[in-house]
């Protein structure tokens, strides 16, 4: 599938590109055969779920993709040149002032130990661009193009004193900074708010309009919609759909492409799997149609041969057998296995949080409340859901409830026993210690943390990155120390996770987003845990895979009992999860009750606020944010 | 569980560096007043007659030259007062009279720390220089390097300083004599000393810079950095090496420690002058007051390099300065 359309003279041209990783265990084929072309002031978008090569094929472009993979491809042609020809210094010439490239993982993705007007000046500096005297003046004026106010101060500070947006615009400064012809955009808005995203989006539209050729990545087709020329729909490393954007959304023809535009969790009737069902379906052979395993489609033949092209229409086509009809011919419906959800059974308090307050000093020396007063319990098997947007409060509450951060005042209670705050009242037999009146200290709480687990937005920050997952959660194992048992137990908690035991020996980095969240929860479990509190889990993973750890960990409370606190500033997300729900803002909670009575009857007028603004990604061509959407009963 | 960071972090909450800096001034008088509180007690406790201790074992002195000892050394006086005397003494710089060599211990000490400063100094240089090197060079490099680098390291931190130095002695000084045997004198004379007590340090530095640069190489913004154009080396040196620096300083402790005990090996070995020298007389002779000067002075010592190491992580590691919540 090559993309007419594009200039005659394109900026990129990719054909046939390969890219196999040779890790510890056998041969990955990361990117199979990817072909397209980029002109000029164009945007591309290569959109899947995690894991299908969009990250591998977008490194690929700098030369960045690690010694233990190996890149081929027919052509691979860069304004003129060849890129698979290029030296280690070439490609150092090219990177950056040719081609920029913001990250994956804007968070973590600029140096913590530098300024941001460091970061931002050390591509002037490295490539010359501008005179020495003159890179302070650069880096303030890229500063203020990308939209960061203050730039003076923000230049001289640090990473993490930026909010996530603020440090992707940084991220992005720095990748345009010697005013690259082609800029490759990783998934640029997945962290962030709503809001945010749409800032970021603008920002990039506007680059596109200036003449830059845009190369976006992200899961989610309603932010690509209103800035991509072409999307590319990827899949196990393919290119399953490719062709102008508006033909892609409007008749999709590869039943991947559906399932992504119709994947939102927002979207669905509580308690449903989000994630099409795998049931019954026959392992597709090495050779056949990578999706076969959850195409509801497929057959004998799509399992044994790899689909050919099909065309459906100028610039449009489709890796599939069957290609499915316009939408016009037949409407079609999403295989959504439609499951009512038994209530969660109910069991003793777990977790009673008492008036819990937090201050924190701001820079300006004012004290911030990120959380007053605040008081809930949770039961043995239920999920809580706590939502709000960032910064009001409930990354605060969780560490508090981990035992991680004292609160200022209040207490929190773990099976009925002091855990955290002022142990003010009578202390049970279980639980931690029994000094009252007292601060419970670590010491006290060391014997019950294995009670209480948690998973995070990025896993990768409190992985180890040189550990394989055998030991990444082998060292969570409560019981068998070393050995077989051990192995056997580990292989069980992957096993759980809906991961193969062939993931044992792999690297954090060797992992895609899921199956790193996937790793984490199932290091959660390792202890046997009564609690996991869940801290946006799901926010940094592109929908279909969001669907699937959702769906993961439902079935875990389910099946195990494990209670959930379960954080999230996504709505539908919180919706599909849990059970009750707390809405937090600044600090405060303003709404808590049942989740399907707050859903359908928001008494605080800001819980009113948020189910309003719940956007509808699915919603192809929509790209702004803020429908007035209905949420589901 | 609170990682050593956490806890510093907790320590400089919200305050720059100078506040840092008084912040830990304070600590370190506070640990200094109460080794030298120890210090008094431990001189209490002494069993038997300290003028008993303080003549030696042979000599037989009369009862009126016991007084005058006694009177001399304010040994009639109460505790509180002898204290306070004792603390009042230390500020001026006074650590009371050798029993043995009838000299200041302050003047004893003055004259033999030079050479142990030069010598842990020199030391600390070596082993630095070496273990940058062998990490930075090997880090996330060819298998085969990387093996070569880490099996020298080990060698390295294992081999008794004591061992080595005999050998280096006696292959570089008896052998093919192109360092001295023994002595202070000469430049050349630090060389032998310096290598060995640095050998071993150097091997354990080297294994953590390495370990923390190829964390630090995992990450993200190297990544990032990379894609702005920046080679290998130069991502190396200008973002990996001040993360990998960082797990280096938390190993203060260890090396003061070694360091400190080190010396002792080192200069009785090279025959060096210095406070290792020092320390082994004074242990020998039971001469109580150089004792307790030394044991201050190392205390003073690890005082002052938790202190500059402290400092030194607030400058590397900007986190640690703000407690901003990570909302
Ligand atoms: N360094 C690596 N070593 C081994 N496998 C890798 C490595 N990086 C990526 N992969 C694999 O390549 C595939 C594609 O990954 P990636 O491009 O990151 O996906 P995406 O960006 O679409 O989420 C995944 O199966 C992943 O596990
Ligand atoms: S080739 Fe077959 S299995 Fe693959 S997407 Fe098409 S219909 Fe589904
Ligand atoms: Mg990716």
């Amino acid at each position: 599938m090559t993309m007419p359309g594009a200039a005659d003279h394109p900026l990129l041209v990719v054909d046939g590109l390969d890219v196999t990783f040779h890790p510890g265990s056998g041969p990955v084929r990361a990117v199979r055969d990817v072909s397209f072309t980029l002109g000029r002031g164009e945007c591309l978008a290569l959109v899947g779920e995690s894991g299908s090569g969009k990250s591998v094929t977008a490194r690929t472009l700098v030369g960045l993709i690690g010694a233990r993979a190996a890149a081929t491809a027919r052509r691979l042609v860069f304004d003129g040149r060849d890129l698979s020809t290029l030296t280690e210094p070439q490609w150092q010439a090219v990177r950056g002032r040719r081609i920029g490239l913001v990250l994956q993982d804007a968070l973590v993705s600029l140096d913590p130990l530098r300024t941001v007007g460091a970061e931002v000046a050390e591509t002037l500096r490295t490539h010359r661009v501008v005179d020495r005297a003159e890179v302070r003046g650069r880096v303030l004026s890229l500063l203020t193009d990308v939209g960061i106010p203050d730039p003076r101060q923000r230049a001289r500070q640090y990473p993490h004193q930026l909010s996530g947006g603020l440090r992707q615009r940084a991220l992005i400064a720095s990748a345009i900074a010697a005013g690259p012809a082609l800029l490759l955009a990783d998934e640029p808005t997945t962290a962030l708010d709503v809001t945010v995203q749409a800032q970021v989006l603008d920002l990039l539209r506007r680059l596109k309009h200036s003449g830059m050729a845009l190369l976006l990545i992200s899961h989610d087709l309603a932010v690509v919609a209103g800035l991509a020329d072409t999307i590319a729909v990827m899949h196990s490393g393919l290119i399953v759909e490719q062709g102008p954007t508006d033909r892609v959304l409007s008749s999709p023809r590869h039943p991947y492409t559906r399932a992504l535009l119709a994947a939102a969790p927002a979207m669905h009737a509580k308690g449903a799997r989000l994630s099409d069902a795998a049931s019954g379906q026959p392992a597709a052979g090495p050779d056949g149609c990578p999706y076969a395993l959850r195409c509801r489609l497929a057959d004998q033949r799509c399992r044994d041969e790899l689909p050919a092209p099909a065309d459906a229409g100028p610039g449009h086509g489709a890796l599939c057998w069957y290609p499915m009809a316009a939408p016009e011919e037949t409407p079609h419906r999403l295989s959504v296995v439609e499951t009512a959800r038994p209530p969660a059974p109910r069991g003793g308090l777990l977790i009673e949080a008492e008036s819990i307050s937090k201050r924190f000093r701001s820079p300006d020396q004012t004290w911030h409340h990120a959380a007053r007063d605040v008081s809930f319990q949770l039961r043995a098997g239920e999920a809580l859901g706590l939502v709000g947007e960032s910064g009001s409060g409930k990354t605060t509450v969780a560490r508090i409830v981990l035992g991680l951060l004292e609160p200022d005042e209040g207490t929190v209670r773990l099976a009925g026993a002091p855990w955290n705050g002022t142990a003010n009242g009578a202390g049970a037999s279980a639980g931690a210690a029994g000094q009252s009146g007292g601060r419970i200290r670590e010491r006290d709480r060391r014997a019950y943390r294995r009670r209480i687990q948690a998973i995070y937005q990025d896993p990768m920050g409190s992985f180890d990155p040189r550990y394989t997952v055998e030991r990444i959660i082998g060292e969570a194992v409560a019981g068998p120390r070393r050995g077989r048992d051990r192995r056997v137990k580990i292989i069980e908690l992957l096993d759980q996770v809906g991961l193969a035991a062939n993931m044992l020996q792999r690297r954090p980095r060797e992992l895609s987003g899921g199956q790193r969240q996937r790793v984490a929860i199932a290091r959660a479990l390792a202890p046997s845990p009564d609690v996991i509190v869940c801290d946006e889990p799901v926010s940094a993973l592109d929908v279909s895979i969001q669907a699937q750890i959702l769906d993961l960990l439902t079935a875990l409370q389910r099946g195990l009992g494990v209670a959930l606190l379960f954080i999230s500033h996504d709505l539908g997300v919180i919706h599909h999860v849990s059970d009750r729900l707390l809405v937090m803002k600044d600090g405060r909670v303003v709404e808590t009750g049942d989740v399907r009575q707050v859903f359908s009857q928001p008494v605080h007028t800001y819980t009113q606020e948020l189910l309003a603004a719940i956007p509808r990604p699915g919603k192809a061509g929509e790209a702004e944010v803020g429908q007035h959407a209905t949420v589901p009963p | 569980m609170r990682s050593p960071l956490a806890t510093r972090r907790a320590l400089f909450s919200r305050r720059g560096i100078i506040q840092g800096a008084a912040e830990r001034l304070l600590a370190g008088t506070a640990v200094m007043l109460g080794a030298a509180t120890l210090a008094f007690a431990a001189l209490q406790l002494v069993p038997g007659d300290t003028v008993a201790v303080l003549l030696g074992p042979t000599t037989t002195a009369s009862p009126e030259i016991r007084q005058q000892i006694r009177t001399e050394f304010g040994f009639d006086q109460p505790v509180p007062v002898r204290y306070a005397r004792y603390v009042g003494n230390l500020l001026h710089g006074d650590l009371g009279s050798s029993y043995q060599l009838q000299q200041p211990v302050s003047k004893l000490i003055n004259d033999q720390i030079w050479p142990t400063v030069q010598l842990t100094v020199a030391a600390v240089a070596v082993a630095v220089v070496i273990a940058v090197v062998s990490a930075v060079v090997t880090a996330g490099r060819r298998p085969a390097l990387r093996a070569t680098a880490t099996a020298w390291e080990l060698v390295a931190l294992s081999t008794p300083p004591h061992w080595l130095g005999i050998m280096l002695l006696t292959v570089f000084s008896f052998q093919l004599r192109i360092f001295p045997v023994a002595g202070a004198q000469s430049l050349s004379s630090l060389v032998l000393p310096a290598v060995t007590l640095a050998l071993s340090v150097a091997g354990v530095l080297g294994q953590v810079l390495r370990e923390g640069l190829e964390a630090a190489l995992e990450q993200p913004f190297v990544v990032t950095a990379r894609s702005r154009g920046l080679s290998q080396s130069a991502v190396r040196l200008r973002h990996a090496f001040r993360h990998a620096a960082t797990p280096l300083l938390t190993l203060a402790g260890w090396l003061t420690g070694t360091l400190l005990g080190g010396t002792v090996v080192i200069e009785t070995v090279f025959s060096r002058p210095g406070i290792g020298s020092l320390t082994m007389q004074a242990v020998t002779s039971r001469d109580l007051p150089v004792v307790l000067g030394v044991v201050l002075l190392s205390a003073f010592a690890v005082v002052l390099i938790f202190t500059v190491v402290d400092l030194l992580h607030l400058v590397i590691d900007p986190r640690l300065r703000t407690t901003e919540a990570a909302l």
